[in-house]
């Protein structure tokens, strides 16, 4: 604690920011994402995928209450969760790659928390109008008419928005053309209407109200990315050797000593997260990059080069300030580091390819019954017990054919059917009891245990599969 | 990277400092104060709802009345409720045909499959292999038939007890403790019956024990020990042994001979259990 100082309050209040209109390339690009992003979101749901009549016609597809999640010409079974998982690394792979190299273009470009606070702002322009408006509704303490009007208006535009969001979200999970319908004709399950409800409340509420603090307090990534960022990470700076000392370029005296700031404010006006990017770098910075579309325009006209604020390496900070060039953008994207993060993600991307081509549309997992380990007959046979879960991926049903090797003693028998043969259903798992049986006197009967083979044979394909398992046998 | 401190220097310091690096003293966002006192609010709301403080021998119960066991005691009887229809399916089903249905069948085995485990484990196992004097109700050896009408009369009314009229019973002489057979015509029966199931014994002892085994036991056991569904007298010609094949066992068996008793299902579960026990026996490996 300072002794100099008066205590400081233990809390303080929201700092309210309102950031002004800007364009340029880095807005334009911005503009760009948020359209396809949104637009990936919100359409996705109403692509259709023909996959034959057992099957769901949609796109992209989780299926919770039949365990299947489908993806266009991928179908994952619950299973192979690897994909997911594998996925999920490519994904983290993805972000260390872009962090190392180019700093938090996540959350400056993509993050879902910055598109939709940014479309947000744009419906708060188009009603409140800009900075200048909207610090003066702000500040007007008077509640008349007009500041009623334009809040419930922009929070109604706001509240839409965030349904349409929930909306879209619960449209991943149903036959979305079905549930749109059952939504408005209010036949839907409760489930798909309370979690509408708390999506448009969380959308409402982050990209309304919270804003820059969910990036400040709420998200544990940008302090773990600081790991993931070096000296020559590319990331948005301002120059100060070039802009200090900032000041007015006004015909007084010392105007030619001057650096090329004008201390206009304009990157700080515009700033989403409120803070002064000639400060260095800060913790809040979610590198936006929309001080560099303002500063930019500012440069051109006072008849300066743009760049003041620019992308830029700490490793260049010196080497610019003693005058020399800064090295080629390539150099310092392309490092090992980079090169690693890329090798691991493409070995990822690989296996996963790899995995998804070489999976069985046949399959079948064999678990022996223990309890007990072994049943004799009244011949004097001994027999096992295996639950054997077929699964038959195609669209529509298939007779599966079941046998068994390893000892030419053993025989098999199935629980409830005749011979050998079991249909199973269309895209599904079936579980059926197999009973492996050794003869009286046979080696497996009278062994301890006893390698044997299950195999299920695609009568319609002749597709085959097998799985290993033990035979248990007196053990005399 | 810039020459200027990375903060206005209004922001105090706590003071500390490592290896240079101080640390601000930055307020904290006033709307978390604000979470925490609704907080705190919504615990006190909370813990008079809800059960909560606790007492010397039990805890407050709250004013809802919310109790995990009622909410036990609700999961039961909505799964109750739910079961209800598929219950009365299954009661007016012809078991003989039962697994033409496969809902129904599917629904009587896994609710068989938890009837088996609470009532009939503790002697036949959690795998219904049995033990010494519990059938092993897996293999394909049945002592009163393995159909499913059978297996339905002996859930229902079970073996040899009292509370039963209905129960089956037989009752088999013990030849040793009543003085039937003499302690060498018991040896030559049991060498008899031991060499049935295919295990060599001395030729003549057992030529002398068939002709007891045909005067003595052939007529609720059979000419050929094949045994009787009718009385629950054992195949003694398999190669399964309820009470133990060994020549110990067997002398005992007929000396002292055998009376297991199974209880009566029909006072304790209801129709449906009863006849859903019955369809998960049947498809263990034995059913007929």
């Amino acid at each position: 604690m300072s002794d100099s100082n008066p205590t400081p309050s233990l809390y303080a209040a929201r700092e309210p920011i309102f950031p002004r209109r800007v364009s340029g390339k880095f807005r334009n690009l911005k503009w760009f994402i948020m359209a396809v992003t949104l637009g990936i979101y919100y359409l996705t749901p109403f692509l259709r995928w023909d996959r034959g009549p057992n099957l769901p016609d949609q796109a992209v597809l989780i299926d919770l209450a039949n365990r299947r999640f489908y993806f266009f010409w991928i179908e994952i079974w619950p299973h192979e969760f690897y994909f997911v998982a594998g996925l999920l690394i490519m994904a983290g792979l993805g972000l260390f790659l872009f962090t190392s190299a180019l700093g938090r273009v996540w959350c400056g470009y993509t993050c879902p928390q910055t598109v939709w606070t940014d479309l947000y702002i744009l419906v708060e322009r188009w009603i409140e109008g800009d900075r200048n408006a909207r610090l003066r509704l702000h500040r007007q303490k008077k509640l008349d008419l007009r500041k009623v009007r334009l809040r419930i208006t922009k929070w109604a535009a706001w509240l839409l928005i965030g349904l349409a969001t929930g909306g879209a979200w619960v449209f991943y999970f149903a036959d979305a053309p079905t549930l749109a319908v059952d939504l408005v004709t209010g036949q839907a399950h409760a489930i798909a209407y309370s979690t509408i409800a708390v999506l448009t409340f969380t959308t409402f509420l982050f990209g309304g109200f919270a804003r820059e603090q969910i990036c400040i307090y709420a998200c544990p990534w940008p302090r773990i990315q600081a790991a993931m960022m070096d000296e020559d990470t590319l990331t948005v700076g301002y120059r100060p050797w070039r802009g200090e000392p900032r000041g007015k370029h006004s015909k007084s005296a010392d105007a030619d000593q001057r650096g090329d700031c004008i201390d206009c404010m304009a990157c700080v006006n515009v700033c989403p997260v409120g803070i002064d990017i000639r400060d260095g770098q800060q913790m809040e910075c979610i590198t936006c990059a929309l001080c560099i579309d303002a500063c930019d325009d500012i440069m051109a006209k006072i008849g300066k080069p743009r760049g003041l604020i620019d992308y830029m390496a700490l490793s260049d900070e010196t080497r610019e300030m003693a005058g020399e060039k800064p090295k080629p953008v390539w150099s310092h994207i392309l490092r090992p580091r980079t090169v690693l993060y890329t090798a691991l993600w493409a070995m990822v991307g690989f296996a996963l390819v790899y995995a998804l081509f070489i999976r069985p549309e046949v399959d079948l997992t064999v678990a022996p019954v223990r309890n007990p380990t072994y049943v004799t007959l009244s011949d004097g046979s001994i027999r096992n017990t295996y639950d054997v879960r077929l699964r038959n991926k195609h669209g529509e049903p298939r007779p599966f054919e079941l046998s068994v090797s390893g000892d030419p003693a053993y025989r098999i028998a199935l629980e409830n059917e005749d011979d050998t043969v079991v249909e199973v259903p269309a895209d599904a798992a079936y579980l059926q009891r197999v009973y492996v049986i050794a003869p009286r006197g046979t080696q497996p009967a009278l062994g301890e245990a006893s390698d044997v083979r299950i195999w299920v044979e695609d009568q319609d394909s002749g597709e085959r599969a097998h799985k290993d398992s033990t035979f248990n046998g007196r053990g005399q | 990277m810039s020459k200027k401190p990375v903060q206005p220097q209004e922001v105090p310091t706590t003071g500390h400092s490592w290896d240079g690096i101080e640390e601000f003293d930055n307020p904290m966002p006033r709307w978390w104060l604000w979470t925490f006192y609704i907080c705190i609010v919504w615990a006190i709301g909370y813990s008079i709802a809800y059960p909560a403080w606790p007492l010397v021998s039990s805890a407050t119960s709250g004013l809802l009345g919310w109790s995990t066991r009622g909410d036990v005691a609700a999961d039961i009887a909505a799964v109750e409720r739910a079961n209800g229809p598929i219950n009365a399916r299954l009661e007016a089903a012809d078991m003989a045909t039962l697994n033409s249905d496969p809902e129904l069948h599917g629904y009587a085995v896994s609710a068989g499959s938890a009837v088996f485990k609470t009532w009939c484990a503790q002697c036949h196992g959690s795998g219904a292999a049995g033990a010494v004097g519990y059938p092993n109700l897996l293999d394909d050896d049945w002592l009163w038939g393995g159909t499913i009408e059978d297996i339905q009369t002996t859930v229902a009314h079970g073996i040899r007890n009292e509370e039963d009229d209905d129960a089956r019973y037989s009752q088999m002489p013990a030849f040793g403790r009543d003085e039937l057979l003499e302690d060498g015509e018991i040896h030559a029966v049991a060498n008899y019956v031991i060499s049935l199931s295919g295990d060599p014994q001395d030729a003549s002892v057992v030529a002398a024990g068939q002709v007891l085994f045909e005067d003595n036991c052939a007529s609720c056991h059979g000419e050929q020990a094949q045994g009787d569904l009718f009385q629950g007298a054992p195949n003694l010609a398999d190669a399964i042994w309820l009470y133990g094949g060994s020549y110990t066992d067997v002398v005992d068996t007929i000396n002292n001979a055998r009376f297991g008793v199974m209880p009566s299902w029909s006072s304790r579960l209801s129709e449906a259990e009863i006849r859903s026990v019955t369809a998960y026996v049947h498809q263990l490996g034995g059913g007929e």
